[in-house]
């Protein structure tokens, strides 16, 4: 079969086989073995998991499937409760960078038309900055001794430090600060390209400006606040270092949990359940939304 | 008028930690919320500190072989995805491509570490955590960026340029090195810059897959980070933004120079 570009079967299976072989190798093989070792006991010594299968003396194939690790899971509601908190506090965040990013991303596609390219500039700036680096500086922001309670506490809003930092609330904070970039930019492609006749016939028929909003630029921009709320609350849902720097020993979070199985536990089995876990209850139902809006989006064309 | 003030609240909120941080980089005083004088004395710690030197570069080296490694590697997979239509194993191909976009970097980590440690038991390589395995960790995940931006460029790409080329007997391969590569250079050079920022940035990932021999620069930093807030880290952060502002402003210039009005 040839394509358009007439290129041959050889030479199509030279260019799609280097990412192919890639792919297999290095993205779905690590799976299969994150499956396998979700599988198996654990044990003592290196690597800590007994292997699935093996030959005992008399020479038969021996299988070491165990379920106990998924017993473990379902077991132990810390698991389901660092799961729905995750959620809880991705969608918090999501809906912070909506409540900030929404009225920024309105000015820019507002602003005169010289303007909007520097403007964007700067909401983009700090993403290209390094992302520990933007989340180490609310620590020292954050802690009861740190800028903000200093601030509180001269202007006399409160008598006594506030415990911000090692609570949900830092978390949410932070999340929202690093994710905000990833709002404005989908909201501002969208806000940009409506059409403002619109605005203009809604004002014509008597329509008030919150009610023109409410009842035109609402409803038109859904397509940008789901594709924003997409791209804040898919990294923000199975992050680990905000929640580790910010957070304290109570909150919670899935990403959190399964470093901790494997760094501080070095209970491979259990981690790689988490893995599993996270995978089917998180990935997959993202997978399954994104892949339903890019069918609908190419419908719509 | 409230809007433009929500604008500004928006970019305060931004740029108020960036700016506090890089104050407090020259106070003089080892406390952070305390202003003790200006000094420059943490850039010179920082400037003698032989692991944060080596980490430094072990990290600029990671990240310019894993982004061109990931460029040639996702400049191939857009193609495949916008030309090929139909091969065997089209589906899965698409998934793999996509699925880095949405997977949370804890479980790509460990499931590279497994992998790699599997690798080990069984063909003896890679032996340890070291460059290798790190470059090829991060060339795994931001492959598929790569590849979101390529192919966008690709798919908007006018054909007619290349079918001329074609009916003008250029053999394919030489229709991609002569027309199709200049034509999508932008994207190219845009996947690239991505990857790099990606790989240079990235904690997660790396916290697996690297090991005491090879420590990048993110993960130096983040074990200093967990011990406390301090002075020489914000010399550090300081001179990791003015390095990236600067780089921004040179790419934006050469880009601004170049941009050419494209269809939407």
């Amino acid at each position: 079969m040839m394509d358009r570009l007439g290129t041959g079967r050889l030479g199509r299976f030279l260019v799609g086989l280097p990412p192919y072989a890639w792919l297999a190798l290095f993205f779905l093989v690590p799976f299969l073995i994150v499956l396998k070792i979700s599988l198996s006991e654990p044990s003592a010594g290196a690597p800590p998991y007994l292997p699935l299968w093996d030959w005992d003396e008399t020479g038969a194939l021996a299988f070491h499937l165990t379920l106990g690790n998924y017993a473990t899971l379902f077991g132990d509601e810390l698991y389901a409760f660092a799961y729905l908190n995750s959620i809880r506090i991705a969608g918090i965040a999501t809906l912070g960078c909506l409540l900030i990013g929404y009225p920024a991303a309105y000015a820019i596609a507002r602003a005169p038309t010289a303007w909007r390219q520097s403007l964007l500039l700067l909401v983009a700036l700090p993403f290209w900055t390094s992302f520990l680096i933007r989340v180490y500086a609310w620590i020292g922001i954050l802690k009861s001794e740190g800028m903000l309670n200093a601030l509180l506490l001269w202007l006399g809003v409160i008598s006594e430090p506030l415990q911000i930092l090692q609570t949900d609330l830092a978390v949410i904070i932070g999340m929202t600060y690093s994710y905000l970039p990833f709002m404005v930019l989908p909201l501002y492609a969208n806000l940009e390209k409506m059409d403002l006749t619109l605005l203009e016939a809604a004002a014509d028929l008597g329509c008030r400006p919150f009610k023109a909003f409410v009842a035109v630029t609402l409803p038109l921009s859904m397509p940008g606040i789901v594709a924003g709320s997409l791209l804040v609350f898919i990294p923000a849902v199975g992050e680990f270092v905000i929640p580790d720097l910010l957070g304290g020993p109570d909150t919670l979070m899935i990403g959190k949990v399964l470093w901790a199985e494997f760094f501080d536990n070095r209970d491979w089995p259990v981690a790689s359940a988490v893995a599993i876990a996270m995978l089917v209850l998180l990935v997959a139902p993202i997978m399954i939304i994104q892949n339903a809006r890019t069918k609908a989006e190419e419908a719509g064309k | 008028m409230i809007l433009y003030g929500l604008l500004i609240l928006a970019y305060a909120f931004l740029y108020v930690p960036i700016v506090v941080m890089i104050v407090f980089s020259f106070n003089a005083s080892r406390l952070v919320t305390v202003w003790g004088g200006f000094s420059t004395k943490w850039y010179g710690e920082l400037l003698h500190d032989e692991k944060v030197l080596d980490a430094a570069w072990l990290s600029l080296k990671v990240a310019m072989t894993s982004a061109t490694v990931s460029t040639v590697l996702g400049t191939l997979a857009a193609v495949v995805l916008v030309r090929f239509t139909r091969f065997f194993g089209r589906t899965l191909f698409t998934g793999m491509v996509t699925a880095p976009l949405v997977m949370p970097e804890v479980i790509t980590g460990l499931a590279l570490l497994l992998l790699f440690v599997a690798m080990e038991a069984v063909v003896g390589w890679p032996s340890g955590r070291s460059f290798t395995t790190i470059v090829i960790a991060h060339t795994t995940f931001s492959l598929s960026f790569v590849t979101v931006v390529v192919r966008s460029r690709l798919s908007q790409m006018d054909a007619s340029l290349e079918e001329a080329a074609m009916d003008l007997g250029a053999r394919p391969l030489k229709v991609f090195l002569a027309i199709t590569l200049p034509l999508i250079a932008p994207a190219l050079l845009a996947g690239w810059l991505l990857a790099f920022t990606l790989s240079i940035d990235d904690v997660v990932i790396s916290a697996f897959v690297s090991g005491p021999g090879a420590t990048p620069l993110p993960i130096v930093i983040f074990s200093k980070v967990r011990l406390g807030v301090s002075p020489e880290i914000n010399a550090l952060a300081t001179l990791v933004v003015t390095v990236v502002a600067v780089a921004m402003a040179i790419a934006g210039r050469v880009a601004l120079k170049r941009e050419q009005p494209r269809p939407q």
